[in-house]
């Protein structure tokens, strides 16, 4: 089967390996990603701090181009990509003559129909149902879901899980015979954008995340959003300084995660792009996923 | 040819100052029929109403229509007036022009217009109208009281003492309520339990008073002071009468894990329990979803100690009806559920705790007999955190209202922990200190003055578990909004106050209006604060909002007054706007052919059949009849009516035709 998709600049850049882990994982549940045809950015934080009409443009043209090329769901890895085309449908179909101004400097019709899915919806909707069995390496270690802001808020806009304590990336690690541990940082701010211009403020704070995390014995920090990945990641040597630690837990993409589980290669998934190496080795399971479920069933009738 | 009186009302500036008064008076007063129109400032006033008097006597009106505000507000005082002055009641009728018109549209001429239209269909319907005499029905002299809280306790003692009988049903194994779980209170600091059970004593005791505990509303029938009130006793497993309370059974239950509700979770009970020692009844029961004679078919331990004999396990659930003129919802709250807090923690961490358990733990009866120690591990903490309006005053949360009694009862939490952990700190934070009442703001400068209660304002962002701590991270607005972390042995909750969860559901058994939270709606939040908008069921208490002990009790003598006057009557009077069948000289007799739709679609059971005999006493025919006390004047049956005998007095076919005709008719 075929669904849109749409990068955003962070999947063509420094977070190349989300890319290759969603579209790896993509295929290996035979499911296309097709790209919406000349997209453009999605105005990120800069455009709706400046120019309002702008920052709804931006999104609403990557609205319009799907739904000119008969793309009726679209999968928006990028957290803040996937904000900013959310709070755009929704302000726009809930303002009707807005639409119609936007619509109308875009030259295209715009009806506000298409289903937007962050990569935890699009895991939940197409990948869960048939994850069971299609799991041959178990990723049985303990980590950390980190869901950083985007995803879940404003929840009135995005309507996505509970922004105080969210469960969804827990379920599907756990799915994937990941333990995740129980922390309270889910949601914290790793600093996002200040990644530059206040690299300090961004070590505190990621820092405090990173060794949260380490301190609940993770073994890995399990991301959605390139710039919650960058910031643990990359910035992982100033986090070091802040914290006085060698703090060398890796933080990989959820699709990462699901990808080995299923069988994929590390270099499939990118896994070598990070700058703090992920040395984890899934082993493949002993018994297939039928047995498994045999075991499972015996297990019951006897209980 | 008719004589109608005309009477615009200014309300003040609500009418006028959107609609010209005088020119509806004006043009009214030129409107076939009418015999004399006016305006003035307040026509409900004492010279306004003298105003229609003298005019019905002077012009010999047979009709008066009032153009002022909507029937619900002044329709009866309106109709005394007209009565006083010796026009049938029923002969008067208000155009609702404040409502309908003024407050709903800018001043400009079509609203002026649109209320001269009002005024018009009004004038032709009272030409239509007819002498109606008012119904006189008895009145039963008993009052249901639901609920067996402060409330409730207040209210059947207030009624009973005025010599009526009152019926107690209270959901709950003992009358008490959340009062009964209170460790001390404030302002006076005067334990809960003591000042409470001798009130909950004497209900038992009372003459004039039926407790049912246990037991449940199921159902309603009939109207104010003839109500039918069907009650389920839920079988308690036990014959009352035999029992002597001696609790032999709740010691030999070997069912003894399960988390005891009076204390909020944090002891356990067994599967015969009696809720807490000062409990009334002072009798057991068998809970079956624990039991495990009701679970597995075996053990019936309390059967074979009993004394007395007085267990029965095979006691069904007892529907009882009973008449009463009034009825009296005393319902009271609940505190929000765990899952509302996830930022908190709340239900994922033990220590973090809601008022209410946070009672249990300062009360002497409760689970550590009034020693102040954490859930967890029974430490005694040495920093408690308090969080004010946990929920309430939230949109975000969904309640945006004030709980009212939070800042009273965590000052009250404060000084309580200091009383009994004199090293210990206590921390609060708060958005604004609520502290109107007798007595109430001084109580707070005590807890910060003598009892070193660390006010913070600000809101906290999250709670978490670190090395058996609970960080408490927020802000103190007062400082800046400078971060402030706090690392706590324990946090309590100050929990928004809720509408019980059953409440929605009862107030539409009972035909009762509610508000968006589901508390019930009074019949006036001012001047009917205790009534509610069905003649003949009042409210009381915490099922209304939020409200104290002192606020509870008021209210509760507040209805009980209400009730108490009503039984001052030994008949009511009803309004005589309901249904009849038409009736006609032989061989018709009436244009009712006996069908009987009526009878499938009355809501209220109102239909009866008449059997209409010749001399001989042969029945000749079976036509309807309208029971004129059951009948609320809905109308569904004037409606279904194939042949048309049925009609509305007050409402007519003939008078709502007559009304749209004027209406299409400039």
């Amino acid at each position: 089967m075929k669904i849109g998709y749409y990068p955003g600049c962070s999947l063509t850049g420094g977070s190349k390996e989300y890319h290759e882990s969603v579209t790896a994982l993509a295929g290996a549940f035979d499911i296309e990603l097709v790209q919406v045809p000349d997209w453009n950015c999605c105005g990120s934080t800069a455009a709706h701090n400046l120019n309002k009409t702008l920052s709804l443009s931006l999104p609403a043209r990557i609205l319009a181009l799907a739904e000119k090329n008969g793309i009726s769901e679209i999968v928006v890895p990028c957290a803040a990509c996937y904000n900013r085309l959310t709070m755009t449908q929704r302000e726009l179909n809930h303002d009707k003559n807005l639409r119609s101004e936007i619509s109308e400097l875009l030259g295209m019709p715009l009806s506000g129909k298409t289903e937007i899915f962050n990569i935890i919806q699009f895991i939940q909707k197409y990948i869960s149902p048939s994850l069971p069995e299609k799991i041959s390496k178990p990723f049985e270690f303990k980590v950390a879901c980190y869901y950083g802001c985007l995803l879940v808020r404003p929840q009135k806009e995005v309507l996505f899980d509970r922004p105080e304590d969210p469960r969804s990336m827990d379920d599907i690690a756990a799915a994937a015979g990941a333990v995740s541990v129980e922390w309270p940082f889910k949601t914290e701010c790793c600093g996002a954008g200040l990644t530059m211009s206040k690299t300090d403020t961004v070590a505190r704070l990621s820092g405090k995340i990173v060794l949260e995390a380490v301190e609940r014995q993770a073994e890995a920090i399990v991301v959605a959003c390139p710039m919650c990945q960058s910031n643990l990641d990359m910035r992982r040597p100033e986090i070091n300084k802040v914290t006085g630690r060698k703090l060398d837990i890796p933080v990989i993409y959820i699709t990462q995660l699901l990808g080995l589980a299923v069988g994929l290669s590390k270099k499939e998934l990118g896994l070598q792009r990070h700058f703090v190496p992920f040395r984890l080795e899934p082993k493949a399971a002993n018994t297939s996923a039928e047995k498994r479920e045999e075991v499972k069933a015996n297990n019951l009738t006897e209980a | 040819m008719s004589r109608v009186g005309v009477f615009v009302c200014h309300c003040g500036e609500n009418i006028s100052a959107t609609v010209d008064c005088e020119k509806v008076a004006v043009v009214s007063g030129e409107l076939n029929g009418v015999a004399f129109s006016t305006d003035y400032k307040y026509m409900c006033s004492d010279p306004g109403q003298t105003i229609i008097k003298e005019a019905i006597k002077e012009h010999k009106l047979d009709g008066v229509v009032v153009a002022a505000c909507s029937p619900r507000m002044h329709e009866p005082t309106f109709r005394k007036a007209c009565a006083e002055a010796g026009l049938n009641p029923y002969r008067c009728e208000m155009a609702n022009l404040r409502e309908h018109c003024s407050w709903v549209h800018p001043k400009e001429d079509a609203t002026t217009q649109k209320a001269i239209d009002i005024v018009r269909t009004l004038v032709e319907k009272v030409k239509t109208n007819n002498s109606l005499l008012p119904i006189k029905v008895p009145v039963t002299k008993t009052a249901v009281v639901i609920g067996g809280g402060v409330a409730g306790i207040q209210t059947a003692l207030d009624i009973a003492n005025c010599g009526h009988k009152v019926i107690m049903v209270e959901r709950q194994p003992s009358i008490g309520g959340h009062m009964s779980q209170l460790s001390e209170t404030f302002p006076t600091l005067d334990c809960s339990q003591c000042i409470l059970t001798p009130r909950m004593v004497e209900v038992a005791q009372h003459p004039n008073i039926t407790l049912y505990t246990y037991a449940e509303v199921e159902g309603l029938d009939g109207f104010i002071g003839n109500f039918k009130v069907k009650i389920r006793k839920k079988s308690k497993s036990l014959d009352e009468k035999t029992c002597t309370g001696c609790g032999l059974c709740t010691t030999k239950c070997p069912q003894k894990k399960i988390p005891n509700e009076f204390e909020r979770g944090m002891g356990n009970r067994t599967a015969i329990y009696v809720p807490f020692p000062q409990a009334v009844p002072n009798k057991p029961v068998i809970d079956r979803e624990h039991c495990t004679y009701y679970l597995k078919g075996k053990c019936k331990v309390c059967e074979t100690v009993c004394p007395t004999k007085a267990i029965r396990f095979d006691q069904e659930d007892e529907i009882i009806e009973v008449d009463a003129g009034a009825i009296v919802l005393c319902t009271g709250f609940e505190v929000l559920k765990p899952d509302f807090f996830p930022e908190y923690g709340y239900g994922k961490y033990k220590d973090v705790i809601d008022g209410l358990q946070f009672e249990r733990l300062a009360s002497a009866s409760g689970p550590t007999k009034g020693e102040i120690r954490r859930p967890s591990d029974g430490e005694i903490p040495k920093k408690i955190v308090f969080i004010a309006c946990a929920g309430s005053r939230d949109p975000a949360k969904g309640i945006e209202y004030c709980s009212k009694i939070c800042c009273m009862y965590t000052a009250k939490h404060a000084m309580l922990y200091k009383h009994k952990v004199h090293e210990g700190t206590p921390y609060i934070f708060y958005m604004d200190i609520r502290a109107g009442g007798k007595m109430y703001e001084e109580f707070v400068r005590r807890a910060v003055t003598e009892d070193d209660a660390k006010y913070i304002r600000g809101r906290v962002s999250s709670i978490y578990e670190k090395n058996g701590k609970l960080i408490v991270s927020g802000a103190d607005t007062l400082l800046g909004a400078r971060p402030v972390e706090i690392e706590a042995d324990m946090v309590v909750l100050a929990t928004a106050g809720v509408a019980n969860p059953g409440a929605e559901e009862l107030a539409q058994r009972l035909h009762v209006s509610y508000d968006a939270y589901k508390f019930f709606a009074e019949a006036h939040p001012k001047l009917k604060p205790v009534e509610t908008n069905t003649a003949g069921i009042f409210l009381a208490g915490a099922c209304q909002a939020p409200k104290d002990i002192p606020e509870s009790v008021a209210a509760a003598s507040g209805a009980a007054v209400k009730v108490a006057a009503l039984f001052s009557n030994d008949e009511l009077t009803r309004e005589p706007l309901i249904a009849v069948v038409n009736r006609q000289a032989p061989p018709v007799y009436s244009t009712c052919v006996g069908c009987f739709l009526c009878e499938s679609v009355c809501p209220y059971q109102a239909i009866e059949h008449e059997e209409i005999k010749n001399r001989n006493g042969e029945v000749i025919k079976t036509i309807a009849r309208i029971n004129d006390g059951l009948c609320q004047g809905c109308g569904t049956c004037v409606a279904l009516c194939r042949t048309k005998a049925i009609d509305l007095q007050g409402y007519t076919n003939q008078q709502v035709y007559t009304e749209v005709i004027a209406l299409l008719n400039e």
